[in-house]
């Protein structure tokens, strides 16, 4: 394999898995802030 | 059952990447006049589609949220629209690394390098409208319509290579371009785990949405108590 090419075929693959984990992160930080909101708006609901 | 199903998808998505990565890089021989860089397209084609059946997805979603005013579609259009944003930046940077290789230059404003990029910017743009409408019906409404106008921009980036003399390669599938069978096989093979985190992860931005959603109901609830 062409040593040179095989580097940036190396960044193009790591690039574009960032992006997807990047997403996969964002989501999932999202998901957290969701079910942080929706439980403490269920307990002021059950205060009230 | 659900969480079950999406961390099945994750595991089968990453099984098969793996799989597909060691046929890729070990077995497929390197192409003639690119060398080991060529295997960018596995990647950077199959990114593409997956963008656009996310964009085609919103496109239908958004439709189907004007004619019956259920919020559930406005909820898959951001989920796909969102999730196919991802891919298309995945191809976008595969592309660039691809031209630095091959072209010498990362960039260039040639018809299909700019149509995606302004596909993906309209895209971008939905989902920055949906943060400037605070009411839920009004903002659904506005980013339906504003979906169905940005997906004209999808066969404009599929036809610029036929309208319009550029730089960027014939494609493989409907195009001038050609493959070896090995190498065809394996385009379509890769699309699969792709497709499989696509599935997975539009699914849980939906559901996102749906939490969103009631999230909104009980804050009106707790406001009118």
């Amino acid at each position: 394999m062409d040593s040179t090419n095989f580097t940036f075929l190396a960044y193009g693959l790591i690039a574009a898995w960032l992006i997807l984990f990047a997403y996969v992160a964002a989501l999932a930080s999202r998901e957290r802030r969701i079910e942080r909101e929706l439980e403490s708006l269920r307990q002021i609901l059950k205060e009230k | 059952m659900r969480q079950k199903l999406l961390f099945g998808l994750c595991v089968a998505a990453a099984w098969l990447v793996v799989a597909d990565l060691a046929v890729i890089l070990l077995v497929l021989p390197d192409e003639a006049a690119q060398g080991a860089i060529y295997r960018i397209i596995f990647f950077h084609v199959p990114a593409a589609w997956t963008a656009f059946l996310g964009f085609f997805l919103a496109l239908a979603a958004s439709v189907l949220f004007l004619v019956t005013k259920n919020l559930r579609y406005d909820g898959l259009a951001v989920a796909v629209t969102e999730t196919g944003l991802a891919f298309g930046a995945a191809n976008l940077v595969t592309g660039m690394i691809w031209g630095r290789v091959i072209w010498g230059i990362w960039w260039t404003w040639d018809a299909r390098l700019t149509s995606m990029l302004v596909c993906w910017l309209l895209y971008a743009g939905y989902l920055m409208l949906r943060h400037a409408v605070e009411e839920p019906t009004q903002r659904a409404k506005v980013s339906a319509v504003f979906s169905i106008f940005a997906f004209a921009d999808v066969p404009i980036v599929f036809f610029s290579i036929k309208w319009w003399r550029t730089q960027h390669p014939q494609p493989v599938v409907w195009g001038g371009g050609t493959m070896d069978p090995s190498m065809w096989n394996m385009l379509f093979l890769n699309w699969v785990p792709l497709l499989l985190l696509f599935a997975a992860l539009a699914t849980l931005r939906m559901r996102q949405e749906q939490a969103q959603r009631e999230i909104d109901a009980l804050r009106r609830h707790a406001h009118a108590l």
